[in-house]
Formats: C-alpha cells, structure tokens, sequence
C-alpha cells in the first residue's frame, strides 16, 4: 500500500499537521509568524547545500535553519535594529543566496517550484521515516518543556523570577521550529510551511477558551486541511502546499462566522 | 521568637544596576528572613522595581552580588502584559509555573476574594480583579519568599486593607519571609518589620520606627510622613475578610 503515491503524501500530511498544530499555537502566541517564516526562506539555503554536498535533505535543512538562529540572537544583541528589519535581511538574503547557489548545479536536474510549493509525488518512503521519526521527537520535546515554555510565554518575567528558566526553553522552542520546517519542506513547500503553521492555530484561537482547546483544534483543522488539500491536489492535479493551504483558509472563513456567533451571545 | 535561628532567604549586597552608563541603582544591600516583611519604598524612579528584578535574577548583568537560598518564589510583578493572542483562563493562570491541585488553587483564590473568577478567561478581568487573581497565584505555592511589587495598585479601598491584612497573614501562617514594594506608607510603617528608604541608593534603613525619626526620610516624603506612625499604629480587635467586611474577633 505504501507504494502508491498517494498513500504516502497523506501519511506525509498526517504526521506533519500533528506536529504543526501544537507548534503553530507557540508561533502565534509568541508572535513569531515572521520568524518562522524567515527560517523557512533559509530552507532554501538549506537544499542547495543538501544537493551540493550530496547529504539529506531535512538534516541540511534543519542546520542552515540553526545557524540562522542563532545569528538572529547574535544581531539582537550587537545591532540596534528593530526586529523585522532583521527577519526580512536575513529571509530574504538566505532565499537570494539559495537561488543563485541553485544557479551553479546546472548539472543536476531540480524542481525549484516543488521545493517553493511542496510536491507530493516527490515523498518516499525515506521521507516517510524522518516526517515520522522526527515529528515524533518533536512532540515528545514539547511535551517535555510544555511548562516552563509555556509560562515564559505567558509572562518572561514571571517565568524567570520563580525559577522556570525561560532562555533555555525559548531555545529549544527555535531548535523545534527549526526541525519541523526541515520535514515538512517537501510537502508543503517553504513559501506556504508558515502557513500550515499559524492558520490552523489561528482558527483555533477563534474558537478556543483556553490553551489546550485551543492545541487540540489546531491539530483537527491542519488535519482536515492536509486530508482536503491533498483530495483535491489529486482530483484537479493543483500543487500539494497551495491546496492544503486553501483549505486551511476556508476553515478559517468559516471559524470566523462561528467566532462571530460567540461573540454575539456573550453580548 | 528569635531572629537569629531564621533562615536567611534573600542577600543582596552592594548591587549596582547601569543601563547606559546611568545607574538604576547604586549599591543596594539587603536581606530577607524567614516570616520578615521588608519594604522598599521611595519616590518614583528610585529603583524600586529594579531592586525586586535584581534581587529575583531577572536582570543579570549588575555589579555585585545575589544570592538566593530557596527555590520556592512568588512574585507579583508591577506591571503584567499578557499577550491575549493566547486564550487563557484563571484556573490556566494558577498554575503557570507549577502544577497545581484543584483545592490549592480553590482556596488562594477564596483568600483574595475572587473564587468565584475560576473559570473565566484573564482577559475579561478588570484591573483590580486581575491583581487579586495575581496575588493568589503567587501564594498558591505556598513560596518561602513573596516578593509584592506594588500588589494592590487597582484593588478598591476595602479590598485594600483587606489584601495587606492578608499578606500579613500569610507571613506568619507559611512563614515565608517577603519584599514588598508600596506607595502606602501607612501600611508600610504598621506591618514590615523592616524598611528600606531608596532614591537610586539607600537612603535609610532600619526598623519603622527610627526610620520616620531620620532626616532623610524626612526630606524625601516631607514632615508629613513622620506622623504616621502616631496615627496608624493601633492595636486591631478584629480582622476583615478578603471582601472587606469585619471579622469581629480573630
């Protein structure tokens, strides 16, 4: 059964929304939608090198992202720029390197808008290995620092006062976003991986009174979107990321006629 | 009760904090003890709540030293921002920093008066009820150090009186030595044990009493504020409920 394409691209799905929903509610509390996305730009970066040195992918992916990272935090501190300025000159710099690197294999044969859209007739069952292997690491990573990220998400502060540690889990939280855009690259695509990040989550938002609500429906609306998105990716042969996209933009429409509902019986 | 056998909690000593070569504070010494309440009043920009981040580790790169000898800390900061991008109730809120039981975070809220908030979302609350709520949280862990950074700003004048009463009570029931951070100088003379003057620096320090006699003080809050021990330091026959109304005997 594994051997249809198909099969695979929502295995793929699957195992990537179940990580981005949880994710995605840090990234859009934190406010880090930006950041995410410039991480994802990178990504770029980060497949070249893969190709040039002939290594994997997502593990290439995920260390141009770390450094990246960390030479934000270097620039936080050494520059008095505001912090967009700094997210869009290193976003935007990474995608341009990556594309003229890509210039230079001409001899191998490369699909940039799969890697910019995501493509599903790509996943292998080697992918299969990390979305899942690694996804997994990745849950079990925020489960383990779910409270003190959370709380230094809620209040720095506070967090830092009674002894929750905030830098260090603020830390893992990057290495953890780091990660997941590195396996979830080539079904999503790098342009639209922040997408699949905050939509769901912010669909949530609209219908959630508190946090773990709100965890749990952002892993249900990537999930319908990835099972929507790729159906339709396959019945009118769209590309993968921008059809799970789409959908997850129509639950949101719709999250927001229920938010409106709300809204009006509170009053 | 002897002093000596308290556990030492808190010391800081001769802590200097700069933000661009201008001192926040300058040389800054103190202590906290077990079941001691130490305030830090002074003007505003004094370096009140800059001494309370630095004695918590919050800011780190100061001169001299901190050093902390328990774990077990509650802190109510001056000023919470609480991004409402994130759905959060009370009961959420509790325990933020450690897990709670049901009961534990029922009866700290009951103490400040908000029980009835539990499940409403924080971002509902009105300033003085998010305070309240702020305060619970902070001795729902029973800490061994409270540190209270102007913890009644918003609170009405009953729950006022009522909410320091309360701090006072949970000094003496957890034992928890506490900094305090307040403008009312008259709660400040009638319930710490010691006081600490500052204007960037310590300008005085001592028990209440022979606080208000020096003339530093003096010149920092005006002749005024020397009375004020004469006029509130009185023997209580009663106690009030977190809602204000008077219990008639304790």
């Amino acid at each position: 059964m594994l051997d249809d394409f198909f099969i695979r691209a929502l295995i793929a799905g699957i195992g990537i929304s179940l990580v981005t929903g949880p994710l995605g509610c840090f990234v859009v509390w934190r406010r880090l939608s930006f950041f995410a996305g410039t991480l994802a730009h990178s990504a770029l970066l980060g497949v070249t090198m893969a190709l040039f040195f002939e290594i994997n992918i997502a593990f290439s992916v995920f260390v141009i992202s770390a450094v990246l990272a960390i030479l934000l935090l270097q620039l936080q501190k050494k520059t008095n720029l505001p912090n967009d300025a700094l997210l869009g000159l290193l976003a935007h710099s990474s995608l341009a390197v990556g594309l003229v690197v890509i210039g230079f294999l001409t001899s191998i044969r490369f699909d940039v808008m799969a890697l910019l859209f995501g493509d599903i007739l790509a996943v292998n069952q080697n992918d299969l290995l990390v979305i899942w292997l690694g996804g997994g690491l990745i849950l079990i990573v925020l489960k383990l620092i779910w409270k003190p990220l959370f709380a230094s998400t809620v209040n720095y502060e506070l967090s830092e006062a009674e002894g929750m540690k905030p830098d260090k889990f603020n830390a893992i939280f990057t290495i953890l976003t780091a990660a997941l855009i590195a396996i979830s690259i080539k079904i999503v695509g790098l342009l639209l991986i922040t997408g699949m990040l905050i939509i769901p989550a912010a669909t949530a938002r609209n219908v959630s009174n508190n946090p773990k609500q709100m965890v749990i429906f952002s892993v249900i609306f990537g999930l319908i979107s990835v099972l929507a998105g790729l159906f339709t990716s396959l019945k009118i042969n769209s590309a993968s990321g921008p059809s799970i996209i789409t959908a997850t933009l129509l639950l949101f429409i719709l999250s927001l006629i229920k938010f409106k509902k709300v809204s009006d019986l509170k009053k | 009760m002897e002093n000596k056998n308290k556990k030492i909690l808190l010391k800081v000593e001769n802590a200097s904090y700069y933000i661009n070569d201008k001192a926040l504070i300058k040389e800054v010494s103190l202590e906290i003890k077990q079941g001691e309440i130490v305030t830090l009043i002074g003007p505003n920009g004094s370096g009140k709540s800059t001494t309370a981040k630095i004695a918590l580790g919050i800011y780190k790169k100061i001169e001299g030293r901190v050093r902390r000898f328990t774990e077990r800390i509650g802190y109510v900061p001056q000023k919470v921002s609480v991004d409402w991008t994130l759905p959060i109730r009370v009961i959420d809120f509790m325990s933020l920093t450690e897990d709670l039981k049901n009961d534990q975070i029922n009866v700290a809220l009951n103490l400040t008066g908000v029980d009835h908030l539990k499940n409403k979302s924080l971002s509902n609350l009105s300033g003085g009820e998010f305070q309240r709520v702020l305060i619970a949280r902070a001795i729902a862990k029973k800490p061994e150090l409270l540190v209270l950074d102007e913890p009644v700003q918003g609170v009405d004048f009953k729950g006022e009186i009522a909410l320091y009463e309360l701090i006072k009570k949970i000094s003496e029931k957890l034992n928890c030595g506490i900094l305090l951070i307040s403008h009312d100088l008259h709660v400040v003379m009638s319930a710490t044990d010691f006081v600490i003057c500052l204007n960037g620096h310590v300008c005085c320090s001592g028990k209440p009493h022979s606080v208000v006699k020096d003339q530093k003080y003096k010149d920092l809050f005006g002749d005024k504020a020397s009375n004020i021990l004469s006029l509130y330091e009185h023997e209580h026959d009663h106690s009030h409920s977190a809602d204000g109304s008077i219990d008639p005997k304790k």
